[in-house]
């Protein structure tokens, strides 16, 4: 089975969230990946350089910037004449285009894949994650976003991949980009961070926010993330939380602060290899999955720890 | 201009599902269903448009079983004015319900598709992108903002890393995230008044789509279940724990 990856890139650098996208697309046959944008030959390059990777297509033109959808979609579509399989890594990039790259194939997409099951099966999650289901497809052709978290990233140096220039199909006069607001984050991308330290409505404040949590996170070396209660009272932006809606996350090491562990959290985070929860109330639902709770005031207990690390 | 959302009848988001014992799926007997909470914002971002002025039409649509038409309901005592209710004996997927929903869209010639982003019983995100892909509409995905001038619809997407704002031509499809909007509740007296107001109901064959599902589930189980862990008695017991891990020093 030839297979075509979606490669998400920032136009200078390969996302990591790809590289698990080539491991979950490696279980199903030959790997050819897909660079789209402006000026995107190092991204190609890098893109060659995957382990494993055969053909690399790069549609290098204006249309493709931004990865706006109506534009890319059709390249895709047009690609998938000679391709059995579009995967994508579950990244708001590829959650965008896939399901309307589906749609024109008219097969049914398979979103959040967790492993390949056969060449046709495959498992995921449904209800936040607490259920997962194994789903076969009658499709000829497949379309898969992959759950990053689920497969291990392939490595970045050591492929040879062969670069090939694809015809661009052209702007389709649908939409275009008008403008970005990229988070500043000195810390290490949530996704695939290897600790991460999460705040939740406890903290009761932005101000106690920065306070309490940053500094943990630094001592850790840590990224920093949030349930949705806290981005929603503006302790945090919008693109630190994690849960069902959010950021699926599955760190080595998962710090939850003052967070409760509603179902909609514990979706986004609960694959995580060691759970730490701090809360004062004994009876939070956070602490039937931590691996190691401790019981107390977050505002005493959280500078006692950063102090002592 | 007028308005077209669709929503979904799901398990109430508060309630946690329970895996049948056969894995055959997750048990929905005699469980709480609600409207699909992205669905509420859409439906409260289109009430918003129209008590802007910009839309003139609100019509709310779901496709399932003859239940459905409670979600519908709700959906007129927030402030929609008329549903269509599509019935349906076996389950529709997203790739078919986006194949309905575009004949519906033929039929009704709305300027503007308003979808949450996902149902959270499935967690597909997938047919409002695939509406827009069969319309050949733009598509402004995980919006948490809209704003419509000019024959233009600008929305400002939640995206990894931050926010990005699209220009769209209308008519276009839009799927809601979180903060786009809080949804109102429905009062006492919209709840009485929305009794009145008119719902079509129709079945998926009138529209002579093919909605016959491609994907079978083989079974369904419960995640793997996290040991038990351990309580530690203060933070130095905490910090002990952490160097033995290796992530402090």
């Amino acid at each position: 089975m030839k297979t075509l990856v979606w490669v998400d890139h920032d136009g200078a650098a390969v996302k990591d969230a790809t590289l698990s996208a080539v491991t979950a697309a490696s279980q199903l046959g030959e790997v050819h990946l897909l660079v789209a944008g402006q000026g995107v030959g190092a991204v190609a390059e890098a893109a060659a350089k995957i382990a494993g990777v055969g053909k690399v297509h790069v549609a290098d033109d204006a249309a493709y910037d931004h990865a706006l959808a109506e534009n890319v979609a059709p390249l895709v579509v047009d690609l998938m004449g000679h391709h059995d399989a579009f995967v994508t890594a579950a990244t708001t990039t590829g959650k965008n285009i896939a399901p309307r790259v589906a749609a024109m194939l008219d097969v049914m997409q398979i979103s959040e894949v967790l492993s390949v099951e056969g060449p046709d099966t495959f498992t995921r999650p449904i209800y936040a994650g607490n259920a997962i289901a194994t789903v076969q497809t009658s499709d000829k052709k497949l379309v898969l976003t992959i759950r990053g978290t689920a497969f291990d990233k392939a490595t970045a140096e050591g492929g040879s991949g062969t670069i090939e220039a694809v015809a661009a199909t052209g702007d389709k006069g649908l939409s275009s980009f008008a403008g970005s607001e990229i988070a500043a984050n000195a810390r290490p991308e949530l996704t695939s961070a290897k600790i991460i330290v999460s705040g939740g409505r406890a903290l009761g404040s932005e101000e106690k926010f920065h306070e309490l949590i940053d500094p943990l996170a630094d001592a850790l070396g840590a990224g920093v993330g949030a349930s949705r209660a806290a981005v929603d009272a503006g302790y945090a932006p919008n693109d630190y939380q994690v849960g069902q809606t959010g950021k699926i996350v599955a760190p080595e090491i998962y710090v939850a602060v003052g967070i409760s562990g509603a179902i909609q959290h514990l979706a986004g985070m609960k694959d995580s290899k060691t759970i730490i929860a701090i809360n004062k109330d004994e009876d939070a639902p956070i602490f039937q999955v931590a691996d190691l709770g401790l019981v107390g005031d977050l505002f005493k207990v959280v500078p006692e720890l950063t102090g002592k690390l | 201009m007028k308005v077209l959302v669709p929503v979904k009848r799901v398990l109430d988001y508060n309630v946690k599902p329970r895996v049948k014992a056969d894995g055959t799926g997750v048990d929905l007997a005699n469980v709480k269903m609600s409207m699909n909470p992205f669905d509420e914002i859409a439906v409260e971002e289109a009430i918003r448009l129209k008590e802007k002025g910009t839309v003139t039409e609100i019509v709310v649509v779901s496709i399932g079983e003859q239940k459905s038409q409670e979600t519908l309901r709700t959906a007129l005592a927030m402030g929609a004015d008329r549903a269509i209710l599509v019935t349906s004996e076996t389950k529709v997927e997203p790739l078919g319900v986006a194949k309905l929903l575009a004949r519906i869209v033929e039929e009704e010639a709305p300027q503007l598709v308003i979808l949450g982003k996902q149902a959270i019983d499935d967690d597909n995100n997938q047919t409002g992108q695939m509406l827009a892909g069969l319309l050949g509409w733009a598509q402004g995905t995980f919006a948490s903002k809209i704003e419509i001038a000019d024959g233009k619809a600008t929305v400002t997407r939640e995206i990894d890393g931050g926010l990005e704002t699209d220009a769209l031509t209308l008519p276009a499809i839009v799927t809601t995230d979180l903060r786009l909007n809080e949804p109102r509740y429905a009062s006492l007296p919209n709840i009485m008044k929305a009794k009145s107001k008119p719902m079509a109901t129709k079945t998926t064959a009138d529209y002579g789509v093919d909605v016959a599902p491609r994907l079978t589930t083989l079974k369904v189980v419960e995640p793997g279940k996290r040991s038990a862990g351990v309580k530690v008695a203060d933070v130095d017991e905490l910090v002990m724990k952490l160097k033995a891990m290796g992530v402090a020093k």
